[in-house]
């Protein structure tokens, strides 16, 4: 099994062409890079709006757990069924890359909220309080305040959606769809199991990579202040009674850890 | 100056935090709001720069009402200190101290040098300008904090309990250093905290508080302290007021008695006393010695330290603590360069507070009202 699988992953055949491994890689990449771009167009906003005002929380937050609850599968041969006779006209794809990406978005925008929204609340208040005081207006205070300081859970929530999103996105072949899904559908079809496991080992060492790059992203976007990275000229000094929380809040870049029913979680207290 | 008119501030949830208050801080003074937990200091102080916003009455800054003003305007005229300094981790300190100069729009150079002499004011020097807040002491940080409130050179401060988060030595330190910068700076400042000894400490004038949001007395420290205006303020004033009260007492011409010294190396050999004190080269006092308990030199181990020194420009209470202090019972005065002065006895210094002055009462019939 192993090593038919890996005939499978090295046999030339498979990549090259159209519908070989590469062109199903960036199929897959487009779906998911594009559905991600939406959901977080709708939960940034979003998120940052109910952090920063407290207001629309309830709702925001219930919407979001509910979408949590959405059978993929099922959304996805609803919205095939609805969206299908208005993609008739049209080439054949849309028909069924369109409901694939609804499908995907509606699964990215609940960490992604999550993230945004647990971010912007968990900035500590004694630094909104003091921002507020200076004379910074909620604007100012959102933009050089809230956000510079949840940037590491806004990170945390785009990742988990990402990996959600590149490991779902293989349904899109269930409806005929491209994307690395083909080789599981296919696969399976024909009863071509190394086709199958070569398939899903593609898949998951794809959202390795991409969450590996983000993390690597994250790490020059956030703040050094806030993840503990520090230049060697500050740890010279850092003999004095300091708090590792600092640190912690560093390495807790797991990007599963996002979770919304939790309001007490703050950048500081995100567990590593 | 800061003009508080009739200001009442009525919580939606019915609470009335501070009630009908009619207050004024003087221009290039510290004003202290003290009270015990709850009784709307913070409410006051908030309302000043409309982080609250009052239910009824004025605040005026410089006979303008601030009602009339916007809001964030207001706010980048008003230098603010917090409890926990509210810094933001995200930044460096640089960064932080710049944050106000950065929003009214002020030179990049001029507001990085104003940014360093600032650090520098506070006892922060280059070296903490790149670090994060998180890699700072409360301490460290709560001084930030001040440079911060002060980098737009705001004529006015406000500071809601800035040194209650630190360790009492740190405190007192930072009480210090911030009260030798506002002997530069003048700023109109409403400081607020629940110690006595901080307010009578830091305060050119102290309004105590109690619950409910009624001013209870407003007065000079050293005033408050010797007439409190009813059971509540003498209660929370404390029992040491008498003693405390002499902070504000300057020493009157004591009768000071030269005091036989040997300097650090010496033998005590042929001293007929019981202590000797010791000083240095420059005849800075360094401790008392029993010469019949030492044979040959004297040596820093062998110091008595407990007596402690006071100043003779200096108030009533250092004097009387170096003479109750000292092993000898002889309290050592120095002059202002630290040199010795000669030494007094106890009674010497109760006689003279005997002598001295009480704080007149200016009404009679209400021995609690404000020095006018
Ligand atoms: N947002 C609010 N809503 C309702 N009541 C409030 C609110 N903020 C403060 N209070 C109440 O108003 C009163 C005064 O509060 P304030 O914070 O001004 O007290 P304080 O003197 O600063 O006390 P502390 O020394 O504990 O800081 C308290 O009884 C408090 O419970
Ligand atoms: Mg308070």
């Amino acid at each position: 099994m192993i090593a038919s699988t890996w005939q499978w992953l090295t046999d030339p055949v498979n990549w090259s062409g159209p519908g070989s491994i590469p062109n199903q890689i960036l199929t897959h990449l487009w779906y998911s890079a594009i559905a991600l771009f939406v959901a977080s167009l709708i939960a940034i906003p979003a998120g940052l709006a109910i952090g920063h005002t407290g207001r629309g929380r309830f709702f925001g937050v219930n919407l979001a757990a509910a979408a949590r609850a959405i059978p993929s599968l099922g959304l996805l041969f609803l919205m095939v069924l609805w969206l299908f006779p208005k993609f008739s006209g049209s080439s054949g794809s849309a028909a069924f890359v369109v409901p694939s990406l609804i499908v995907l978005a509606v699964l990215a925008i609940p960490p992604i909220l999550a993230g945004a929204y647990a971010g912007v609340e968990g900035v500590d208040p004694a630094a909104r309080d003091a921002a507020k005081g200076m004379g910074m207006t909620g604007m100012q205070v959102l933009r050089r305040v809230e956000i510079p300081n949840a940037m590491p859970l806004i990170f945390s929530g785009f990742r988990s959606a990402t990996l959600q999103v590149i490991a779902t996105a293989t349904l899109a072949a269930v409806v005929g769809a491209d994307g690395l899904g083909r080789f599981l559908i296919d696969g399976q079809k024909i009863r071509d199991y190394p086709q199958m496991a070569g398939g899903s080992l593609v898949v998951a060492i794809l959202a390795l990579v991409v969450d590996l790059l983000l993390g690597t992203i994250q790490r020059y976007a956030v703040s050094p202040g806030l993840t503990g990275r520090r230049t060697s000229a500050s740890r010279r000094g850092r003999s004095d009674g300091v708090s590792g929380s600092a640190e912690s809040a560093g390495r807790s870049n797991t990007p599963l850890d996002v979770e919304i029913s939790d309001p007490r979680r703050t950048v500081d207290s995100q567990p590593s | 100056m800061i003009v508080f008119d009739g200001v009442t501030k009525k919580y939606p949830d019915g609470t009335v935090a501070v009630h009908d208050l009619t207050l004024e801080a003087p221009t290039g003074k510290i004003t202290v709001l003290v009270g015990p937990s709850g009784c709307g200091k913070t409410t006051s102080l908030r309302m000043v720069n409309r982080m609250i916003e009052p239910s009824s009455g004025t605040i005026s800054l410089d006979g303008k009402d601030t009602g009339r003003m916007k809001a964030s305007e207001l706010r980048r005229g008003i230098g603010y200190v917090i409890q926990h300094a509210g810094l933001f981790p995200n930044r460096t300190v640089l960064d932080n101290v710049e944050t106000v100069p950065r929003l009214v729009g002020m030179g990049k150079k001029e507001t990085r040098d104003r940014a360093m002499q600032l650090l520098e004011q506070v006892g922060l020097g280059a070296d903490y300008a790149k670090r994060y807040p998180s890699q700072l002491s409360g301490g460290q940080q709560q001084r930030v904090g001040v440079a911060r409130a002060l980098a737009a050179d705001p004529p006015v401060m406000l500071m809601d309990e800035p040194f209650s988060a630190v360790d009492p030595v740190v405190r007192d330190q930072l009480q210090d250093e911030f009260l030798r910068l506002q002997d530069d700076l003048g700023k109109t400042i409403i400081f607020v905290t629940h110690d006595i000894d901080e307010a009578i400490k830091m305060g050119d004038q102290v309004a105590v508080m109690r619950v409910g949001g009624y001013l209870a007395q407003l007065a000079e420290p050293a005033y408050l302290l010797a007439h409190p205006v009813d059971d509540f303020v003498a209660d929370f004033v404390g029992r040491d007021r008498g003693y405390r009260g002499l902070s504000f007492q300057a020493a009157p011409r004591l009768p000071l008695a030269s005091e036989r010294t040997i300097t650090l190396g010496e033998s005590a050999r042929d001293v007929d006393d019981d202590w000797v004190l010791v000083v240095d080269g420059d005849n800075h006092p360094l401790g008392w010695v029993e010469p019949r308990r030492i044979d040959g030199e004297v040596t820093s181990e062998r110091l008595h330290r407990g007596g402690t020194v006071a100043r003779a420009s200096g108030p009533l209470r250092a004097v009387l603590d170096a003479a109750l202090s000292s092993p000898s019972r002889r309290g050592v005065v120095v002059d202002d360069s630290g040199a010795l002065v000669g030494t007094v006895r106890p009674h010497e210094v109760l006689t003279a507070i005997e002598e001295a002055e009480r704080p007149v009462v200016e009404n009679p019939d209400n021995p609690g009202a404000p020095a006018a």
